[in-house]
């Protein structure tokens, strides 16, 4: 009859968060022994010491064009490399370099996600309200997201400037789509019998908004959050990669270092990590939040 | 004779269909409801009853015809809230919880957080939640969600209770433990409740007036009086006048439907010969 409810939702979530937490780390460790593996048995010939103190090479015994240094830098190396300087004759190491570089655009991704979420909302909140707005507008939001957003950055460069904003609304474009779809549904989603008892109470168009429509959409705008968060540093990395876009970030890192690839692929390496990590960075502080806002419903520790 | 709280007047409903004929849901109804009746509306699938209800709570307009409630329209008795409903299903909100989804008209109206909980507390002692004030709807069986669902539509307390088959999803055995719970609540409140089931036993059981309706056009055959001495329990149900009302109300279906299908010209609703004993055997 009744379930045994006193929290719902405490300790559940922890468990699962924490047998995620294990996964994923298990997963991370069958990748680089893969990524290990393949350079044990494809890769370029390395040094290094034996038991006995001298220098031995050890040779791989095929030659896959994949796992060459120059593809595939050994895992250490790029470890290693993080601790060196960014570039000779300057003291801050490349670790430190590219979590400053995260830092920035972590901030420009923020804004352009807090932009990109509230355009949609509003887009959603004003297509629910309004079939001849929706009809008139949705074919130019869904036209918006058929230009390639590479295209499209230096045009938001030139007219928005190379600061800062630019960059945001790169970001803002690329995130408020997903949004504004998801809304779109989610704050049609509640049952219509659940309007007429709004309208039952002579509630108002705002009041249906505020205590049906935005609760009942809340896990429908949390899963597009957490697909526009991923997309915000996308944005923010081409509106930083744009010419003449940005002296800062990991967009601009991730252009220098491709130049500069032959000589130190590892450098490269980093920054696609430190750039997902980044990602996952804000994909798990969405989750965390909508755990948050979402407790105590029965869906909440889903998805 | 006061003046009812529901007075419906030749009231038509036309649904407009594609071929552009349009079905007739309701065809000039007149019906009175009086202060603290128990009117049920009884009839197979089609007959219009839910339309009739909706009607009544300015869930949807009428085609012809007048609805007044408490003197006045029915959307100013909206507007001024006399209503509460229940659907067949609970329609409660999951991100609520018991005593929040009790709330929520209270809201609405803009009572102050201490009135509101005062209310609330005093309603789910009326449907016996006050146990579950914490817990979340899908915590709760079916039966119990329906009583929460109850409990909101009583909170601002209502002139008329507007139910429309709240106990059609719910098991026999569930069902009847909820008519006695609705006959005391109805009983402690007065609120004038209309009530629309196709079960005729609950029909019969609940109410102080039966308006048997048929199909295509959605007509009031007739109107019967329901005698059972109050409170109606268990020997009422196995009363020979229980049984006699329980006869008559499914002879008038039978009829009805019977003249119905005779005169049937113009029905463009498919299922037109659907039986009697599908649409009123609870």
């Amino acid at each position: 009859m009744v379930t045994s409810a006193a929290a719902p939702g405490s300790t559940p979530v922890y468990r699962s968060a924490l047998r995620g937490a294990l996964v994923a780390l298990i997963f991370l460790a069958a990748l680089l022994v893969v990524w290990e593996g393949a350079k044990l048995l494809g890769g370029d010939p390395w040094r290094f010491k034996n038991d006995a103190g001298q220098e031995t090479v050890y040779q791989p015994p095929f030659k896959w064009p994949i796992a060459t240094d120059l593809s595939l830098p050994h895992v250490w190396k790029i470890w290693d490399a993080l601790a060196a300087p960014v570039q000779r004759q300057q003291e801050q190491s490349l670790g430190g370099f590219l979590l400053g570089a995260a830092w920035h655009t972590g901030q420009e991704a923020a804004l352009g996600l807090l932009a990109g979420a509230i355009l949609g909302f509003a887009l959603a909140a004003l297509f629910v309200h309004s079939k001849l707005a929706e009809r008139a507008f949705m074919p130019y939001v869904v036209a918006s997201q058929t230009v390639p957003i590479l295209a499209l950055a230096p045009l938001i460069a030139f007219a928005f400037g190379n600061g800062v904003f630019g960059i945001v609304v790169v970001a803002t474009y690329l995130t408020f789509f997903p949004v504004a779809i998801a809304q779109l549904r989610g704050l049609s989603s509640p049952d219509p019998r659940a309007l007429e008892l709004m309208r039952s109470c002579a509630a108002s168009r705002w009041t249906i908004l505020w205590k049906l429509r935005m609760p009942a959409s809340l896990p429908y705008f949390f899963a597009s959050l957490k697909i526009a968060a991923t997309a915000s540093i996308v944005g923010a990395i081409v509106g930083e990669g744009n010419p003449g876009g940005s002296q800062f970030g990991l967009g601009r890192s991730i252009l220098n270092f491709n130049e500069q690839y032959g000589s130190g692929p590892e450098k490269l390496w980093a920054a696609i990590i430190a750039s997902a990590l980044l990602g996952l960075t804000f994909f798990l502080a969405v989750r965390v939040v909508e755990l948050v806002v979402l407790r105590g419903r029965p869906d909440a520790a889903a998805g | 004779m006061p003046q009812p709280v529901v007075a419906i007047s030749s009231v038509s409903k036309t649904f407009a269909t594609a071929s552009g004929v349009g079905t007739t849901a309701l065809d000039r109804i007149s019906l009175d409801i009086q202060e603290g009746e128990f009117v049920s509306l009884i009839g197979p699938s089609g007959c219009g009853k839910s339309t009739l209800l909706r009607v009544i709570g300015d869930l949807t307009a009428p085609s012809d015809g007048t609805i007044e409630v408490n003197g006045k329209p029915a959307r100013q008795a909206r507007m001024d809230r006399d209503y509460g409903i229940v659907f067949q299903a609970p329609v409660l909100f999951d991100w609520r919880s018991v005593e929040a989804n009790v709330a929520l008209p209270l809201e609405i109206k803009g009572m102050s957080r201490t009135q509101r909980e005062q209310r609330v507390g005093e309603m789910l002692d009326l449907v016996e939640l006050r146990d579950f004030a914490r817990h979340y709807p899908y915590q709760l069986s079916g039966g119990m969600q329906q009583r929460v669902s109850i409990a909101r539509a009583l909170a601002l307390e209502p002139r008329i209770l507007l139910m429309d088959e709240p106990f059609g999803a719910l098991d026999e055995m569930t069902r009847e433990r909820m008519n006695s719970e609705v006959q005391r609540i109805w009983e402690r409140t007065g609120t004038t409740i209309v009530f629309v089931t196709h079960s005729i036993p609950e029909a019969v059981f609940l109410s102080t007036r039966v308006a048997v309706m048929s199909p295509r056009p959605g007509r009031i055959v007739e109107v019967i009086d329901i005698d059972l001495p109050r409170p109606r329990n268990e020997d009422t149900r196995e009363s020979k006048r229980y049984f006699e009302l329980i006869t008559d109300v499914r002879e008038k279906l039978r009829g009805g439907h019977n003249s119905a299908d005779g005169s049937g010209a113009g029905s463009a609703i498919p299922s037109a010969g659907r039986t009697l004993a599908e649409g009123s055997v609870g």
